[in-house]
């Protein structure tokens, strides 16, 4: 294959697969979430969809779902401004997904002699960009509150662009640590600084050099994705379904495979940023290399796998965890939400900034 | 002393690693993966019935819907007296009465409908009865059917039970 075909053919593939996974994902997720949710409350959940006899705990009602939201009627409500109240789910899913682009799913390979990264777009601004995205996703959810033409749509939207505005500040503060320890906010090489031994002993992962860091930016994102215990937004106790009360069909299915997306892709950030990404502990390039000083050789083949695989069970991870906390804590309430954003995360986030600092210097000297 | 002032009950002070929120968020993860593991591996404990297969039993004065009763030759026990519908607070019941060919007995019902949307399962008409023609004891409820008409029991359906 020529240069620019082959160049081509590389980025399509990896869009395409990066996409899928992800979606993939999200199907799951809507069965994991309504299964899980059974299972905690001490129910049975989803398991009545079947093919052909088969029911599969379940496994069939995201499809039973989609063909539902594809026939329902698509209703518009005669005082929603018929542009924007089309154009707010659009403005809700397409954020969502883009946020994939910066996230390495595995080492580069080399393929026809040539290296590929396994990232859809390398870009020196990483993080920045993420954010960029992320701040993207209220209007979304302003826009389908306003153009809805109903009051608790619009309080929704109201309640969710104060939120997210709020914990957009201590999520990018709480990042900075990061920025620091690593010195980049590249993607690829925040990964790359992760592979490395912390004391000799534990994997140099964000977790370890940024405890308090990943509890801000992990609550944060919990914020920012509208999920319990900060889904306020959408509280169906005071405001029946918030942003997405007059939605219904496709448009409302598209908000929630956004929620979902958030999911991933948020899961995806945290796996990234604090724990290694790709990284496997102890595993270089060649095998194992424990801090004892024992070695066990892993062929290449294998260490790749390996490596995708970690990145794979981290997403798994996280985004069970979004899951797991949602059945598992009560919604706030509004001040509460308020005043943890404001006076608690924000200056902690800012303590985490001078405490990563002063250390850094004293290390350094 | 002040009249008319309650003490109530305050919740006690929360102790630092409450008031920290996070290990009491672990703990509470630990509650609620504890349920899901033993409903996974224990299915059996999941109190919940799975409806159209399993039916739950209901308690003997659990007030059903309708049958009538027959007589020891196959006959409706009803004769048509219609105190039944009277005592009717939904006013659901339609009785349509005839002359019996047997000539120990006066009337016979024609028609005996029910409908089943207005009934309210108030138990009236079993009370109402002289007859004991007309019971509520099936121990279940109407069955959900798809258009209006099909839920107007008439005296074949009511019999059958």
């Amino acid at each position: 294959m020529t240069g620019p075909l082959f160049d081509i053919t590389v980025a399509v593939a990896r869009i395409a697969v990066f996409f899928a996974f992800c979606f993939g994902l999200v199907v799951v997720m809507t069965w994991v979430e309504r299964k899980g949710a059974a299972y905690i409350q001490d129910r049975r959940g989803p398991n009545r969809a079947d093919i052909f006899g088969i029911r599969a705990w379940g496994l069939f009602h995201p499809f039973a779902d989609a063909l539902k939201f594809l026939f329902k009627e698509d209703f518009i409500p005669d005082n929603a401004h018929r542009l924007f109240y089309q154009m707010a789910p659009m403005f809700s899913l397409a954020p969502a997904i883009l946020g994939i682009a910066v996230i390495p799913f595995g080492p580069d390979v080399t393929v026809m002699g040539r290296r590929i990264a396994l990232q859809i777009a390398d870009l020196n601004v990483g993080i920045l960009y993420l954010f960029a995205v992320s701040g993207m996703t209220v209007y979304g959810v302003v826009l389908a509150g306003w153009a809805s033409g109903s009051k608790y749509p619009l309080l929704g939207g109201l309640r969710s662009s104060a939120q997210m505005l709020s914990y957009e500040v201590s999520m990018g503060l709480s990042l900075i640590g990061i920025f620091m320890v690593f010195e980049s906010v590249r993607m690829s090489q925040i990964v790359a600084g992760q592979g490395g031994l912390l004391f000799g002993v534990l994997p140099k992962w964000g977790v370890f050099v940024q405890p308090l860091g990943f509890i801000l930016f992990l609550v944060a994102q919990y914020a920012e994705a509208n999920r319990t215990p900060f889904d306020l937004p959408e509280g169906e106790s005071e405001l029946v379904a918030g942003y997405h009360t007059e939605y219904a069909s496709f448009k409302f299915s598209m908000f929630m495979m956004a929620e979902y997306l958030h999911m991933v892709v948020g899961a995806a950030v945290v796996g990234t940023l604090f724990f290694g990404g790709w990284q496997f502990p102890y595993l270089g390039d060649a095998g194992f290399l424990f801090p004892g000083g024992s070695a066990v050789a892993v062929p290449p083949a294998l260490v790749l796998l390996l490596r995708i695989g970690s990145f794979v069970a981290k997403v798994l991870f996280f985004a069970w965890l979004y899951v797991w906390i949602r059945w598992t804590v009560p919604r706030f309430r509004y001040d509460q939400v308020m005043r943890l954003g404001w006076k608690v995360m924000l200056p902690l986030s800012l303590l985490n900034i001078f405490v990563t600092g002063l250390i850094m210097l004293l290390l350094k000297r | 002393m002040t009249i008319g002032v309650k003490k109530v009950a305050r919740p006690r002070e929360m102790s630092f690693s409450e008031s920290l929120y996070l290990v009491e968020i672990v703990k509470g993860l630990g509650v609620t993966m504890g349920h899901m593991l033993s409903n996974i591996v224990r299915q059996e404990g999941i109190k919940t019935i799975e409806y159209p297969e399993v039916r739950r039993v209901m308690p003997p004065r659990f007030r059903g819907r309708h049958r009538l009763m027959k007589r020891e030759d196959g006959t409706p026990r009803c004769v048509a007296c219609y105190c039944c519908a009277t005592a009717c607070p939904a006013k659901c019941i339609t009785i349509v009465a005839g002359e019996s060919p047997d000539p120990g007995v006066e009337k016979y019902p024609v028609r005996f409908d029910i409908d089943m949307l207005r009934c309210v399962f108030c138990g009236m008409c079993v009370e109402a009865c002289p007859c004991d023609a007309i019971r509520m004891d099936t121990g279940w409820f109407t069955p959900p059917d798809d258009t209006r008409e099909k839920l107007i029991f008439t005296i074949d359906t009511l019999l059958e039970k």
